[in-house]
């Protein structure tokens, strides 16, 4: 039994030696996580920017007062509204990993900075998710609430400010964050347009020493300890929004 | 004070207000009554434009409001409503509540606003719950509170939309003797209730409404005692 076992010590400590520690190959994994995190917050931030844009152009004109109207600031509203339409259910219908394709070699095909267009692609594809997480959040809030802000003499954007967001943000964080954690593990999807994120950086390790799995369940470790102190920090914010409800 | 010129809504094809024409006079209390579906909410929900008229025409202190460039804001910031439902604001305490719209209107400082919610509070007999949040006051309570929002805009007339609908029996007392305070007090009021003891007492004129259009009004005396509408008397022997 004991020889068992310090026979595959052994083998495991020349293994991560190998993986690891030759030739500092622990660098392309950290280098790696660099690329992920940028990806990732990159996308986020505009993801966000997009997603509120959205949000607010489609619950503006399903909200809208004078339906048969036909101002000018309803007829952009209505076509801004066609447009963020077709944008949701091109994103929503299509792969994350197509789109990134097409982003790379037929949009942005002259670019060379890579990153920067893997942040536009997750950008916009986060943006569509969120747009539809936010846009759920306004239209949970009661009706007569934005009848009882209107009444008063408010108009729809202070109604919104003042009334409706600031309850809708508790129905939004949680989705989210979800949201923001799937992006975090999608944006492994570079690897396709040659991005060395950490994936990559665990291919290229293998590449060299034939040994797939220690690189890999490192990679693996790693995505999972991010996602659970993610998760952790949202339960926490989740449960100071929540306090307001008890008073 | 109010004129309504030839009020017609239709929800899709439905018909809900078949022609209204009526004029509500400045100190009036003005009590709607009918059986549900007739159009009554529909009506008051019209007069501030919460509901968009289909025809017609109101005019508000000389102003048209229905014409589309009208500035529904700065109309209804002298049109208070009361909603059955309350719908006030749970996620502000119940004086930030009061104060929300005058501050953020710009119609008052916030110390102005402080002094005039705790004025209103007093007023309504609940200046211990100005800290309170909604969800902790009884339905009665949220109410009463739902009136003094409005009333800190100072509006020149209140609409109640079945205030006491919505409560259990034995708070409807309070609000109703609320409301008839600020009748006393010379508010105009266009109540629409189930309430028949509210309208035979607070009421100066009774209106009642059957079908999309207003089927007969009279001063409340009258009204109750010697209905002439065969609809009127079905309705009034159901409820009284």
């Amino acid at each position: 039994m004991g020889e068992w076992f310090s026979s595959h010590y052994q083998e495991f400590l020349s293994d991560f030696n190998q993986s690891f520690i030759e030739d500092d190959r622990w660098q392309y994994i950290v280098k790696g996580l660099g690329v992920t995190i940028t990806v990732a917050i990159g996308a986020l931030i505009l993801g966000v920017i997009i997603g509120v844009m959205v949000a607010v152009i489609r619950s503006a004109h399903d909200q809208r007062r004078h339906k048969k109207s036909k101002g000018l600031g309803y007829v952009i509203l209505g076509v801004l509204n066609v447009i963020c339409k077709i944008y949701l259910t091109v994103i929503r219908g299509t792969p994350m990993m197509v789109q990134l394709l097409i982003m790379y070699f037929v949009i942005f095909a002259s670019s060379t900075n890579t990153i920067m267009v893997a942040i536009i692609a997750f950008g916009i594809n986060s943006g569509a998710y969120v747009a539809e997480i936010i846009r759920g959040g306004i239209m949970s809030i009661d009706a007569g609430q934005m009848e009882a802000g209107r009444s008063l003499g408010l108009n729809y954007i202070k109604t919104m400010r003042y009334i409706i967001v600031p309850q809708a943000i508790k129905n939004i964080l949680p989705a989210l964050g979800n949201e923001m954690i799937t992006l975090l593990k999608d944006t492994s999807l570079v690897t396709v347009i040659g991005l060395k994120d950490m994936v990559k950086g665990a291919l290229i390790i293998q590449g060299r020493t034939y040994q797939a799995f220690l690189p890999l369940v490192a990679v693996a470790i790693i995505y999972l300890i991010i996602v659970i102190i993610l998760s952790k920090l949202l339960t926490l914010l989740e449960r100071r929004l929540r306090e307001s409800d008890r008073r | 004070m109010i004129d309504v010129k030839g009020l017609k809504k239709s929800f899709g094809t439905h018909e809900v207000l078949k022609g209204i024409d009526e004029h509500i006079y400045k100190g009036e209390k003005v009590v709607i009554i009918g059986p549900s579906g007739s159009g009554k909410s529909t009506f008051l929900r019209c007069l501030n434009l919460l509901e968009e008229p289909t025809k017609g025409t109101i005019t508000f202190e000389g102003k048209d409001i229905t014409d589309p460039k009208a500035n529904i804001d700065a109309i209804r910031q002298k049109m208070g409503m009361v909603f059955q439902q309350f719908n006030l604001f749970p996620h502000l305490s119940v004086k930030e509540n009061i104060k929300l719209a005058p501050v953020k209107l710009g119609i008052m400082s916030d110390s102005e606003a402080d002094k005039k919610a705790m004025e209103l509070l007093n007023r309504i007999g609940l200046p211990d719950k100005a800290n309170s949040y909604p969800k902790q006051l009884s339905g009665g309570q949220q109410q009463r509170i739902a009136i003094a929002r409005a009333l800190a805009m100072n509006p020149d007339v209140l609409l109640f939309d079945e205030p006491t609908s919505a409560l259990d029996p034995e708070m409807v007392g309070e609000v109703l003797q609320l409301m008839k305070k600020l009748a006393d007090d010379g508010m105009t009021m266009v109540v629409v209730t189930h309430e028949m003891g509210f309208a035979r007492e607070v009421a100066t004129r009774v209106l009642f409404i059957d079908n999309g259009v207003i089927a007969e009004q009279n001063n409340p005396k009258d009204f109750f005692e010697h209905p002439q509408n065969q609809r009127l008397k079905d309705f009034l022997s159901k409820v009284l």
